[in-house]
C-alpha cells in the first residue's frame, strides 16, 4: 500500500499544477479589475493605472505566472490585494468552520441515510421503502437557502431554543459550538442523506439477490446480522465512494449555508475573493482544495483495499 | 412625487436633523461596558482611508484615527484635535495648535509633525485635498504642537478641508507611517482615535474587533456628528460582517446583534414594527441617485441628447422601483442635494417636469440615430440594479434602443474607466448614487468637475464650469458663494453632466438597550453605551 500512497502523492504534484494555470489563466481573463476597485470612486485612469503597477498586475500574463508558481514553489500562497494579510493566513482561519461543518454534516447524514437506505431495501416495497424515497426526493429537491430560512425560521425565530446565525470555535466550548453548527449542518445533511439513502438502497437491493445472502437467511441467522455484516460489507463501495465525494464537496465550501448562517468559511473566503477579484486568495484557496480533493480520492481508494481484500492497485 | 410628498420628506429629514439637536447628545449619565455588536454595510477589507475611498474603511477610520477638525451634525467644521487656530486677515496664513495629551496608540505623542506628513499624503490623493495643495505655497511644522500652513493663492475651503467628513478624510498618523508612498497601503493600524483595533482578530470576510482606547482625551464639548466630546462608554464594539439581509435581520431580532447598519429597504417595514428596535436615520441628507453618461461617444457625446435623459428620467417613478417606501425619499432638482439645511438648494435651471415627448424631440435634434445604447446593470447591487431596470424602461419609452448588460459590480467598476466605444467594450451609461457629504458642494461633487480626460468617469469636459469651480473654491463670502453655485448648478442643467434621479435615506436599525447614537453623514461609535 504504501507504493500506491508514494505514487498517487507523486500524481498529485503535475494535476495541482494543471489546477494553478487553469485558475490563474481563467482569473486573469475575467472581465474586473481588483485596481480599480481598489482605487475607489475619484480614481482618474492614471491613478488606476499607478496601483496595477503597484502591484505587478501590468506585468505580461507569463511574468505573473512565473512569479506566482515561484512563490507557491517556496509554499508561499502570497498576500490578498485588499486586506494585505497572507493568503495562507485568510485560509487558516476559514478551515476549521468548514472542516467542523463538513464533518459534523457527514455524520448526520451518515448515521441516519445508510440505516435507512438498507432498511428500505430490505424492505423493498413496502411503505417503509416508499416513505424513504419520499424523503430522498424532497431532500433533493428541496433548495438549500430555502431550507435554511425555514429552520432558522422556526428553531431561531420561533423557538428561540438556536442561535440564527455566526460560528463558535470548538475551544470556546462543545455545546455553544454545537448550538451554532447543528443548523448548518442539518440543511446540509438533508440533500447527503437523500443521497446516501438513494445509493445504500440501491446498492443493498443488488447484494441482496446475491446467493450467500439467501444462504445465510437459510443458515437462520438473524436479519441484522445478515444485513449488517453480510450485506452491507459489500455494498459498501459505492456508498463509500459517495461519501468521498460529499467530503470533497463540502470542504470546497458550501456557500449559500455559509452565507445563510454567516459562517465564516472557505466557501465564502472564495466568492468573496472572486467578487474583489483578489486574485491570490482564489488562486490560494483553488490550489489547496484541489490538494484536498486529491487526497480524498486517495482515501477513498485505500478504504476500497480495506473493504474489499480483493482489490490490488 | 407631488410637491406635497416632496416637502414631507425633505421636512422629515430636517426634523430629524433638529431633533438630534432637541434630544442628543445623550446627556443622561451612561452606563459603562459591554460588548456593542454591529452588522456593517460590508466587509472590511482594506485599512488605509487614503489608498481607498471604501466608506467601510473610512467608517473603521473614524474609529481609529482623529482629525485635526471635524463636520458636525449640522455641517459645521470644528477645531477636533486642534486645541486653537488662528487666521491672518487677509485669509492667506493659517497656524494650527495641538491639544494636550493626544497620544498614538503606541504611546507616542501627536506632533505637528504628524499631522504635516499626514495631510501630505491625504493631498496627493484627495480631490478637495489636491487642491488644497496646490493652492498652499507652505505647510510646515514650527515646534511639537504647532505647524502653520501658507496659501500662495486665494482658497476659500481651509476648514472645510480639513475637517472633510467623508472618503478621503483628512486623518492623522504617526509620520512614520504616513510617510508610505499614497499609492501603497499601509502595514499599521495606529491611530490615535478613540478605539484600538485589534489586528489579532481581525477576519476579513467575517469580524474586525476594536477596543477602546483608555488614553483617548475626549474634548470637553457634547459630541455633535464627528465632532465635540468622543466619549467611548463601551468596552469592546466588533464588527461582524453577516452577507444575507434576510440573516442579518433576523440576528437582529433574535438579539444576537445590537445595531445593524443598513438593512435591506425590504426588511424595514418588518423590523419598524419590531417593540424591541428602533429605527434611526442617521444621515436625514441622505444619498442622490445619479445617471451617468459617457460625454466621448454617441449619442451622449451630444448635449441634446443628455438633456432628453433630464425629460425621460422621472425622479418619482425610479425612486419608488427602487426604494419602494416613500417616508425614505423625495425628488430633488438640486444638483447640491435638498433639506436638511444643506447651503445649495436651488431648483435652478432644472425642467418643470418630465416629459418623454420633450425628451424624443431632444433625441432627434440631437441626433440620434437608433444605434444601441450600452446601459451597464450591476445585478449584485440591489438598489442600482433596481433603479437600472426602471431607467431602462424610461430610455425604451423615449425610443431608445437600450442594450442592457447585466454584470456585477466589480465588473462595472472596472469597465467605466473604460474610454473606448461601446463596440469595443466601452458604455453609455451607468447609475450609481452618492452620500450628502461626497456631493453637497461644487467642491467635493465629483459629478460636475468638467476637467474632460481627468474627470469622473464618463468625462464630462466644460471650461466654462471648471472656471465656475474655481471661483467657488476662491470665494470666501458665503452668499457669493451661494451665487456660484446656483451658476453652476444652471450650467450643469444645460450640459448635463449627469442625471439625477432622487434623494432617498438609508435607516439604521438597533435595539433599545442602544444609548446615545448619533446623527452624521456615516456611522461613528462613540457616544453609544448599552443600558439594561
Amino acid at each position: 500500500m504504501l507504493p500506491l500512497i508514494f505514487r498517487r502523492l507523486l500524481a498529485t504534484i503535475p494535476v495541482m499544477g494543471v489546477v494553478a494555470l487553469f485558475v490563474f489563466a481563467v482569473l486573469h481573463f475575467t472581465p474586473g479589475d481588483p485596481a480599480a476597485i481598489l482605487a475607489g470612486d475619484y480614481a482618474t485612469p492614471q491613478d488606476i493605472a499607478r496601483i496595477r503597477a503597484h502591484l505587478g498586475l501590468d506585468r505580461p500574463f507569463p511574468v505573473q505566472v512565473g512569479i506566482w508558481l515561484g512563490q507557491v514553489v517556496r509554499g508561499d500562497l502570497g498576500t490578498s490585494i485588499f486586506s494585505g494579510l497572507p493568503v495562507s493566513t485568510l485560509i487558516k482561519h476559514r478551515a476549521e468552520p468548514t472542516v467542523a461543518l463538513t464533518i459534523l454534516t457527514m455524520l448526520i447524514s451518515v448515521l441516519l441515510a445508510v440505516p435507512l437506505g438498507v432498511l428500505a431495501a430490505w424492505k423493498q416495497g413496502s411503505w417503509i421503502d416508499r416513505a424513504v424515497m419520499v424523503f430522498a426526493v424532497s431532500g433533493f429537491s428541496m433548495p438549500v437557502f430555502w431550507l435554511g430560512f425555514l429552520l432558522v425560521y422556526i428553531f431561531a425565530v420561533q423557538l428561540a431554543v438556536l442561535p440564527v446565525q455566526g460560528y463558535v470555535p470548538l475551544h470556546a466550548g462543545v455545546i455553544p459550538f454545537l448550538r451554532h453548527l447543528i443548523l448548518p449542518a442539518l440543511t446540509l445533511s438533508l440533500i447527503f442523506m437523500a443521497l446516501i439513502a438513494r445509493m445504500s438502497r440501491a446498492s443493498m437491493l443488488g447484494v441482496l439477490k446475491e446467493d450467500y445472502i439467501r444462504t445465510a437467511f437459510a443458515k437462520g441467522l438473524a436479519p441484522p446480522t445478515v444485513l449488517l455484516r453480510h450485506a452491507l460489507r459489500n455494498a459498501g463501495l459505492p456508498i463509500i465512494t459517495i461519501i468521498g465525494l460529499g467530503f470533497a464537496l463540502l470542504i470546497g465550501g458550501v456557500v449559500v449555508t455559509e452565507s445563510v448562517f454567516a459562517i465564516p468559511g472557505i466557501g465564502r473566503l472564495t466568492v468573496d475573493a472572486i467578487i474583489h477579484r483578489d486574485y491570490p486568495v482564489v488562486q490560494g484557496v483553488v490550489l489547496v482544495v484541489s490538494g484536498v480533493y486529491v487526497l480524498l480520492n486517495l482515501v477513498v481508494d485505500l478504504l476500497y483495499v480495506v473493504l474489499d481484500p480483493r482489490i490490488r492497485y | 412625487m407631488s410637491d406635497l410628498n416632496r416637502r414631507q420628506f425633505l421636512v422629515g429629514s430636517t426634523a430629524a436633523a433638529a431633533a438630534l439637536t432637541l434630544g442628543a447628545p445623550y446627556v443622561q449619565a451612561q452606563k459603562r461596558g459591554g460588548t456593542l455588536r454591529v452588522i456593517p454595510h460590508a466587509d472590511l477589507k482594506v485599512i488605509d482611508p487614503i489608498w481607498t475611498t471604501s466608506y467601510l474603511t473610512r467608517n473603521y477610520s473614524y474609529m481609529v484615527y482623529d482629525t485635526l477638525f471635524a463636520t458636525d451634525a449640522h455641517l459645521q467644521v470644528k477645531p477636533q484635535m486642534v486645541d486653537k487656530y488662528s487666521v491672518s486677515g487677509d485669509n492667506m496664513k493659517y497656524s494650527f495648535t495641538l491639544r494636550d495629551g493626544l497620544k498614538f496608540h503606541d504611546g507616542q505623542p501627536v506632533t505637528a509633525e504628524d499631522c504635516v506628513v499626514s495631510l501630505q499624503r491625504w493631498s496627493k490623493k484627495d480631490p478637495l485635498g489636491k487642491l488644497l495643495l496646490a493652492a498652499t505655497g507652505k505647510l510646515q511644522a514650527v515646534d511639537k504642537k504647532t505647524f502653520v500652513l501658507e496659501l500662495k493663492e486665494p482658497f476659500g475651503l481651509v476648514l472645510e478641508a480639513l475637517g472633510k467628513p467623508s472618503s478621503n478624510v483628512p486623518f492623522i498618523m504617526p509620520a512614520r507611517i504616513a510617510a508610505t508612498s499614497e499609492n501603497e497601503q499601509i502595514k499599521e493600524t495606529i491611530g490615535s482615535g478613540p478605539y484600538k483595533f485589534v489586528r489579532e482578530e481581525w477576519q476579513p470576510g467575517h469580524q474586525a474587533v476594536y477596543v477602546r482606547n483608555p488614553d483617548y482625551v475626549p474634548r470637553n464639548e457634547s459630541p455633535n456628528g464627528a465632532a465635540g466630546g468622543k466619549r467611548v462608554y463601551v468596552d469592546r464594539v466588533i464588527w461582524r460582517y453577516i452577507p444575507d439581509a434576510a440573516t442579518a435581520a433576523a440576528a437582529l431580532e433574535a438579539g444576537e446583534v445590537d445595531y445593524y447598519e443598513y438593512p435591506a429597504i425590504d426588511f424595514v417595514p418588518r423590523l419598524e414594527k419590531n417593540p424591541n428596535l428602533t429605527v434611526f436615520v442617521t444621515d436625514p441628507r441622505g444619498n442622490q441617485g445619479w445617471l451617468r453618461p459617457n460625454h466621448l461617444h454617441p449619442p451622449f457625446n451630444n448635449k441634446k441628447a443628455r438633456q432628453a435623459l433630464l425629460y425621460l428620467v422621472n425622479q418619482e417613478t425610479v425612486l419608488q422601483g427602487t426604494i419602494g417606501h416613500a417616508k425614505y425619499y423625495g425628488t430633488c432638482p438640486a444638483y447640491f442635494m435638498c433639506g436638511g439645511g444643506l447651503p445649495y438648494e436651488s431648483a435652478a435651471g432644472a425642467p418643470a417636469k418630465p416629459d418623454l415627448d420633450r425628451a424624443r424631440q431632444l433625441l432627434k435634434e440631437g441626433g440620434y440615430d437608433g444605434r444601441p445604447v450600452v446601459l451597464m446593470d450591476p445585478t449584485d447591487y440591489p438598489s442600482i440594479h433596481g433603479a437600472t431596470l426602471v431607467i431602462r424602461q424610461l430610455l425604451a419609452e423615449a425610443g431608445v434602443n437600450v442594450d442592457l448588460q447585466a454584470m456585477d459590480w466589480s465588473t462595472l467598476i472596472s469597465r467605466r474607466a473604460r474610454k473606448e466605444p461601446p463596440k469595443e467594450g466601452g458604455w453609455n451609461l451607468f447609475v450609481t448614487w452618492w452620500i450628502s457629504a461626497d456631493v453637497m458642494h461644487p467642491a467635493v461633487n465629483a459629478g460636475v468637475k468638467g476637467e474632460c480626460d481627468k474627470a469622473w468617469f464618463g468625462w464630462y469636459c466644460s471650461e466654462q464650469m471648471e472656471k465656475l469651480r474655481a471661483d467657488w473654491v476662491r470665494a470666501t463670502d458665503p452668499a457669493r458663494r451661494k451665487q456660484l453655485a446656483e451658476e453652476i448648478q444652471k450650467l450643469a442643467y444645460d450640459e448635463v453632466p449627469y442625471v439625477l434621479w432622487g434623494q432617498f435615506v438609508q435607516p439604521t436599525i438597533y435595539r433599545k438597550n442602544v444609548r446615545g447614537v448619533l446623527n452624521f453623514a456615516c456611522p461613528v461609535f462613540w457616544n453609544i453605551s448599552l443600558e439594561t
